[in-house]
């Protein structure tokens, strides 16, 4: 069979890769291409379709007619009550201070740490650079009780301070800028070191703007995280008026709300929530994509 | 002294004998000053790492010897030591304790038993499809494909509870096709023991009934997964897909397009050339895909606290969710912490498992390419 096709497909081989949409078997698969795509297009997207919705729906409505994406009648009390009835915006705030502070210091400590792994030589580097590795393993899920413990023995339980601190270093973002800065060429540096400027100036002045794409890679992908950060927020405050968002939205789901189940509310305060992260996705895709990639490498 | 005779070597094989000989008198001055820079560089971090991580982590492996109730400190003669009780309460005591260990156990098994491959082969063949030069808007599917992937899990389960309500979205669905949808999250009915009932075994057979390992009957070893979680491994599956096809889509895009050409040539066919060109090619990726995956899915906790909280009937109970509870919920501190190691212990297995396979076949691979891999995919096609 292979054989008998073979010379055919020989013939017109080069013409195909431009010109494959011209058979009825190329038709076929492009078709049943874009039949894929489209579906699994509708799978991913069309739950938040749904969410956004059933946000502007009255209850029995979405409770009717939960697959349609259309409130009639168009109902914004849902969103009234969010802002009025729970404390969303005390948690929308707690969630911009923490992850400003977390990005900043994430980044910051990275960009020292990595800068200072992949180009100084000092004695006990491998040792440090070992311990970042071995924390990149070290799964979150476990560090639930041991976080609550120091937090509670340092008296940072149940305070900013305790939100904000433990999360300030991040292993992932130091790899990450480690590998960034092993990727640069040394010789720019290397002058600058010549004319007799010492680390910490060649780093700030130097190393520093170069590194803006990672940094702002790195800065993107610790955004997410820190605005996305769940557990940790369970173990380190208990103050509703520490909550952030995730916290707070677990919170409502888990009936703070009181009577019915509410959903128009719990959709739209859980689609506010993931607007920051949408609008930073929609503008700075690649740097996701390289994220993940990352993700991959350090395995 | 003793760090010196430790990072020596290490040093002089990273650094080839760059610095010209004519500077060996300034060396020693740049290297203190390099020391006492690269210190103050990573003391932030291995600062927060070690005050954040690794004390936390001692702390715990004590408390875990205890039987710390969360009154005062742990660290104080007051506490009641328990050896390795609250380990042995988890695998050798009959009790309470060992019953919902061994049930998390059972439900996470399943979870990643289905996750896993259902995961990476929707990752892969949303990989192969965006991979399609012949198709326009692959770059907005993609981003659809991603978007899942970072938005906050806590976000999105409240999503999944609205879509697997009772009147919710998926009932609509499936009543379009006249089916009765089940009542989510009330479910606690096993697949396994659905299955058994299609073919007519609705009670455990007397060979079933008792006698399974850890305390468990064999009946209930044998459950299957939940109709509830089988929701939440529907979610999970949902998002985790994105991140995975990138991974793969990174890969596809290695293959040279001369050999997809080749194997086209020789008349392979998409399947064969998937089976015997493509996924040979991909096979690291493959590899690290499924590794990462059964990685995560012992770490499943954001949506099982949001959506299920380890119920019904404890068909939703996993080890790292049950950790939580049994400190947080039943002040049982010392059973908790000893879950987690428990629970970290599987995990640095498989990192470790991970990590040793990946080179092998790394190491693999790069021989087989080297070597006989020209000559093998002449032949097969």
């Amino acid at each position: 069979m292979a054989v008998l096709t073979e010379p055919r497909r020989g013939t017109d081989g080069p013409a195909r890769a431009g010109s494959g949409r011209r058979e009825p078997r190329g038709l076929l698969t492009t078709f049943l291409g874009y039949a894929v795509l489209v579906f699994f297009g509708l799978v991913y997207l069309y739950p938040f379709v749904i969410q956004l919705g059933n946000a502007f729906k009255t209850e029995p409505d979405a409770a009717a007619n939960p697959l349609s994406p259309i409130p009639s009648p168009l109902d914004v009390t849902s969103f009234l009550r969010i802002f009025d009835g729970t404390d969303f915006p005390l948690w929308f705030g707690n969630s911009v201070l923490m992850t400003v502070c977390v990005t900043a210091g994430r980044v910051g400590t990275a960009a020292l740490a990595g800068y200072a792994l992949a180009r100084l030589r000092f004695r006990g580097r491998r040792v440090v650079f070992g311990m970042v590795v071995a924390m990149m393993a070290v799964p979150p899920v476990v560090l639930l009780i041991p976080k609550f413990l120091v937090l509670n023995q340092l008296g940072i339980y149940n305070s900013y301070l305790g939100l904000i601190v433990p999360l300030l270093a991040d292993a992932t973002a130091v790899f990450i800028m480690k590998q960034f800065f092993e990727s640069i060429p040394v010789s720019v540096e290397e002058a600058a070191r010549i004319d007799g400027a010492g680390a910490v100036r060649t780093f700030w002045s130097v190393v520093l703007p170069m590194a803006r794409p990672a940094l702002l890679a790195v800065t993107i992908l610790m955004f997410q995280g820190a605005w996305n950060e769940f557990p940790h927020t369970l173990v380190a405050v208990q103050d509703p008026r520490l909550f952030t968002l995730p916290r707070g939205l677990a919170d409502l789901v888990s009936g703070s709300l009181g009577k019915g189940t509410q959903y128009p509310l719990k959709l739209g305060a859980a689609l506010l929530a993931t607007i920051p992260v949408a609008v930073i996705f929609v503008v700075f895709q690649r740097y996701f994509v390289r994220g993940a990639n990352e993700g991959a490498d350090k395995g | 002294m003793a760090t010196d005779v430790l990072t020596g070597p290490g040093d002089t094989r990273r650094t080839p004998p760059a610095p010209a000989p004519r500077r060996t008198r300034r060396r020693a001055g740049i290297r203190s000053r390099e020391t006492t820079a690269g210190w103050l560089f990573v003391t932030p971090v291995v600062v927060l790492l070690g005050l954040f991580m690794l004390l936390p982590i001692l702390m715990a492996l004590w408390v875990s010897l205890t039987d710390w109730n969360g009154q005062g400190s742990p660290f104080t003669g007051r506490v009641p030591l328990a050896g390795l009780d609250n380990y042995t309460d988890l695998f050798t005591r009959d009790g309470l304790a060992r019953q919902n260990f061994m049930t998390s156990i059972r439900n996470n098994l399943y979870y990643v038993g289905i996750v896993v491959p259902a995961q990476t082969v929707l990752a892969l063949l949303l990989a192969l499809v965006v991979n399609n030069r012949m198709l326009r808007g692959r770059s907005f599917f993609r981003s659809a494909f991603y978007f899942p992937s970072i938005t906050s899990s806590v976000a999105i389960s409240v999503v999944f509870l609205f879509l697997f309500a009772n009147s919710g979205a998926v009932n609509g669905i499936l009543a379009l096709f006249g089916i009765d949808g089940p009542q989510w999250f009330a479910d606690s009915r096993g697949l396994g023991h659905l299955l058994l009932g299609a073919v007519g075994v609705d009670h455990p057979p007397a060979a079933l009934a008792s006698g399974g390992p850890f305390g468990m009957s064999w009946w209930d070893w044998l459950s299957g997964p939940s109709v509830a979680m089988c929701s939440i491994i529907i979610l999970v599956v949902w998002t985790t897909s994105g991140t995975f096809m990138l991974m793969f889509l990174a890969a596809l895009q290695n293959v040279p397009v001369a050999l997809d050409e080749a194997s086209l040539l020789d008349g392979a066919n998409r399947w064969q050339r998937l089976r015997h060109v493509t996924l040979p090619m991909i096979r690291p990726t493959l590899f690290l895909v499924l590794a990462l995956g059964t990685i995560g899915s012992w770490q499943v906790f954001d949506q099982i606290y949001v959506m299920s909280q380890g119920d019904p009937a404890k068909t939703t109970l996993t080890p790292a969710y049950l950790s939580y509870r049994t400190a947080f919920r039943d002040f049982d501190y010392g059973s908790g912490a000893a879950i987690s190691f428990v629970l970290f212990l599987i995990i640095i297995l498989l990192t470790i498992a991970q990590r040793w396979l990946l080179r092998e076949r790394d190491a693999g691979s790069r021989a087989r390419r080297a070597g006989r891999g020209p000559r093998r995919t002449g032949r097969r096609s």
